[in-house]
Parts: structure tokens; C-alpha cells; sequence
């Protein structure tokens, strides 16, 4: 239980974002309106993936150093929660932009980046399917992961900050919570992202597990 | 640098050795151009500039991938194994992505030459967009000679060389087009700057990842 205590709080994090994040009470806002509370899910998602990526190329720098195999193991299985939260933050992206800009898939530079960039993930699984030898695949596919996160984040950070983008925060729109946020939600935001934080890691240290036990046999 | 130098001088003596690979590229950017002109069927002032600049990069894109996927398969591994106890990884990236950059430069140029000599010329300020090709040709080469010593490891190479770089080098072709917009429609130097700035940026950021992950690649 000591050690577990992390696994209990993701679970008490998410369920008290998800009640409050459904039934709490919400600004009114122009367009907007209830689809505010998506904020809780889809942003709090992609601040996760981000997450999950940065440890998956710590992990693949620490496995160049190391030649341990259980880092690679560590960051194959960090990308993989990565991918699963990034689906489900475009799913969560698409439902709202097409109750708020009209459209399931508007052409927006910030979308198209992070379908550049899960296109990119998904090229690492196919390399590290693509090599035989387990020394070799971890060797090469750590130096794609590091190569793919120096692409990444300037795909998702920086680029689309410099064009026209929907996305506030982006094209000098102003960021989210500078004035559509008031505290009330916050109190709800900031748990329920360190709740996916939890949450996605938790998804990975028992894949992680699965891994090693089946790699012994 | 006495090694780069080597390094480089070997490079062009083998492109030199095998000219039919060289030849092939600038008949594979001419043929492409040609195929273009044919499908579109056009007189050269039908086209929107904007396609025409699409085209162009698309064609440059294509070009880049194939040019450079065989910088690390054209030498047999034996081969490589004699570089490896003979030169330094760094010299080994360094040269490569030097040479690969001349390479493309010239490609890309011959081929904007012949394209525009097709498909009429729309552009407003001729030395920037010739600057970006120039860019442009730094960047793809830096980006892909990377993602091809990745490639070149494993067996599938070259769909793996295409599904590993085209998602890899979009960012990068994102700013060239859009500066070569700025270009085509003539627009102040001024407007530019920063575009330039975060392409020479990436460029930096690629380069010495680069130089930083070839050491562990080129072990194995």
C-alpha cells in the first residue's frame, strides 16, 4: 500500500474531475457555452501525451547511455500510453470542434501537426517492428525517439503559435486561461491533469511488468 | 577538418564514379517536371502561383528522398565496417550531410530552372526564392541523412525511408513554403525574417541532434 498510494490518488483525482467536470458549474460564454468543460478532458489529455513523450525520450537517452534493455522497454511503453491519450485527445478535439468551429476536422495548423506527429509515432512502432535483433532495434529506435521529440515539439509548440490557428493561445489569439478560466474551474483542471499524468503512468509501469515477465520465459 | 575535407573529396569522387546515379537524379527531376507540365496541359499562365508553388516542393520533396535515401546503401557493409575503423562517426555525419546539402542544392536549383522554364515563372523576387532553395536544400539534406542512416539499418528499407521521413520533414517544408510564397508574390524582405530565423533554427536543432545520435547508430 505504500508504495500504491499514487495509484489511489489517480483514481480519487479523476473521479472527483470527472463529477465536477460533468455537474460543476461552468462560465457562460459566447459559442462556447457548456462545451467549456471540455477543457477538463481534451487539454488536460494532450498535457499528458506530452508527458508521456518527454519520459519516453529521457528514457531512450537513458537507454544510449545504459544499453539496459528495460529502458527501452520503459520507452516503448511511455509512447505507447502517448499514442492511446492522443488519440483519445483528438477524439475529444474533434467533438468539439464540431459543436464549437462546425467542423469534425477543420484545417488548422495546430490539428495537422498533431497528425503529423502521431503519424510519426506510429512510424516508430513500424521501425522497431521492422528490426530483428533486440540490441540493434533498441539502439535505433532510441535514436528515432529522441530524433521524433526534437520534431515534436516544435510542431506543437511553436509552428502553429506562428500561424492564423482556431486554437486560442495560437496565431496571437490569446491563451485559454487568461479570461475564459475563472477559479472555480481550475480547481477542477489542474486535478484532473495530474490525474491523466497518474493515470497513463500507472497504464505503463503494468505493461512494463507484463513485458519483463513474458520477456523471462 | 583535414579528415571532413577527405571525407567530402570521397564523397564526390564516388558520385563522380558512379555518374549514371547523378544523371539518373537530374532525369528524375526532369521527367517529373515534364510529367506535370503534361498533366496539368497548360499554357504557362493558367496555373494559380500558389499550385505552382506546391508543385514545385512537392517535386524538390520527392527528389530529396530519393537523392539521399542511397547516401548510406550505395557502399557495401564491408565497406563501412573499413570507414568505421578509419574515420570518426562525427566526420562520417558531417561529410555526409555537407555533401548531401551541395547535392541538393544543385538538384534543386537545375530542377527550378527546367520548371520554370516549363511552367513559366511567376516569381516576384527571384534571388529570395533562389535563397530558399538554398535553404531548403540545407534542411532536407540535413533532416534526411539522418533519417536515412536510420533506414539504412533495418531491412525495409526504402518504405521505411518514406514513412520515417516525410513526417519528420514537415515542419521544415511548412517554412520553406511559406517563404517561398513570401518570395513568389514579391512581398518586403522584412516579412521574411522570421521564418528565415526558424528554418535556420531548425536546421541547427537537426544538425546537431545529429552529430550528437550518429555515434550510437553507426556502432552497430
Amino acid at each position: 500500500m505504500k508504495n500504491n498510494w499514487w495509484k489511489v490518488l489517480a483514481v480519487v483525482l479523476l473521479t472527483y474531475g470527472f463529477y465536477f467536470g460533468l455537474m460543476g458549474e461552468v462560465p457562460r460564454r459566447n459559442i462556447l457555452n457548456e462545451s467549456i468543460r471540455n477543457v477538463y478532458f481534451h487539454v488536460s489529455l494532450w498535457f499528458a501525451t506530452t508527458l508521456f513523450l518527454l519520459t519516453s525520450a529521457i528514457y531512450s537517452i537513458r537507454y544510449l547511455r545504459s544499453n539496459n534493455l528495460t529502458d527501452d522497454i520503459k520507452a516503448v511503453e511511455f509512447t505507447n500510453v502517448a499514442l492511446l491519450f492522443g488519440a483519445l485527445g483528438c477524439a475529444t478535439g474533434s467533438l468539439w470542434a464540431r459543436v464549437t468551429w462546425g467542423d469534425w476536422w477543420p484545417n488548422d495548423p495546430k490539428l495537422n501537426s498533431v497528425a503529423i506527429s502521431m503519424l510519426m509515432y506510429f512510424a516508430y512502432t513500424v521501425l522497431r517492428s521492422s528490426l530483428e535483433d533486440e540490441q540493434k532495434k533498441a539502439r535505433i529506435s532510441a535514436v528515432y525517439n529522441i530524433f521524433a521529440f526534437a520534431v515534436f515539439i516544435p510542431l506543437i509548440y511553436i509552428l502553429p503559435r506562428m500561424t492564423d490557428s482556431l486554437h486560442p493561445g495560437n496565431g496571437g489569439n490569446p491563451a485559454f486561461g487568461e479570461y475564459d478560466m475563472d477559479n472555480q474551474m481550475r480547481r477542477v483542471f489542474y486535478p484532473i491533469i495530474i490525474g491523466w499524468m497518474l493515470l497513463g503512468t500507472w497504464i505503463a509501469t503494468l505493461r512494463i511488468r507484463v513485458r519483463a515477465l513474458t520477456s523471462n520465459d | 577538418m583535414q579528415e571532413l575535407r577527405t571525407l567530402i573529396g570521397k564523397e564526390i569522387t564516388l558520385e563522380w564514379r558512379q555518374r549514371y546515379a547523378l544523371n539518373g537524379m537530374l532525369l528524375y527531376i526532369v521527367s517529373t517536371v515534364f510529367v506535370c507540365y503534361l498533366s496539368f496541359r497548360l499554357k504557362s499562365n493558367q496555373l494559380n502561383p500558389l499550385t505552382w508553388n506546391t508543385l514545385f516542393w512537392i517535386i524538390v520533396l520527392f527528389t530529396a528522398v530519393s537523392a539521399i535515401s542511397k547516401s548510406f546503401t550505395q557502399e557495401r557493409a564491408g565497406r563501412l565496417l573499413y570507414y568505421y575503423t578509419l574515420a570518426s562517426p562525427r566526420g562520417i555525419i558531417l561529410s555526409k550531410i555537407l555533401y548531401n546539402s551541395g547535392l541538393m542544392i544543385v538538384l534543386s536549383l537545375a530542377g527550378f530552372g527546367f520548371y520554370a522554364f516549363v511552367m513559366g515563372n511567376p516569381v516576384g523576387d527571384i534571388p529570395m526564392y533562389l535563397l530558399t532553395i538554398v535553404l531548403a536544400g540545407i534542411g532536407f539534406a540535413s533532416t534526411l541523412t539522418m533519417v536515412a542512416g536510420i533506414a539504412s539499418k533495418a531491412e525495409n528499407n526504402a518504405a521505411l525511408m518514406s514513412i520515417l521521413s516525410f513526417p519528420a520533414i514537415i515542419p521544415m517544408l511548412l517554412m520553406v513554403m511559406k517563404l517561398a510564397k513570401n518570395a513568389l508574390e514579391g512581398l518586403d524582405r522584412s516579412v521574411s525574417s522570421e521564418e528565415i530565423v526558424v528554418l535556420l533554427a531548425l536546421d541547427a536543432i537537426v544538425v546537431s541532434l545529429s552529430l550528437i545520435l550518429f555515434p550510437y547508430l553507426w556502432r552497430s
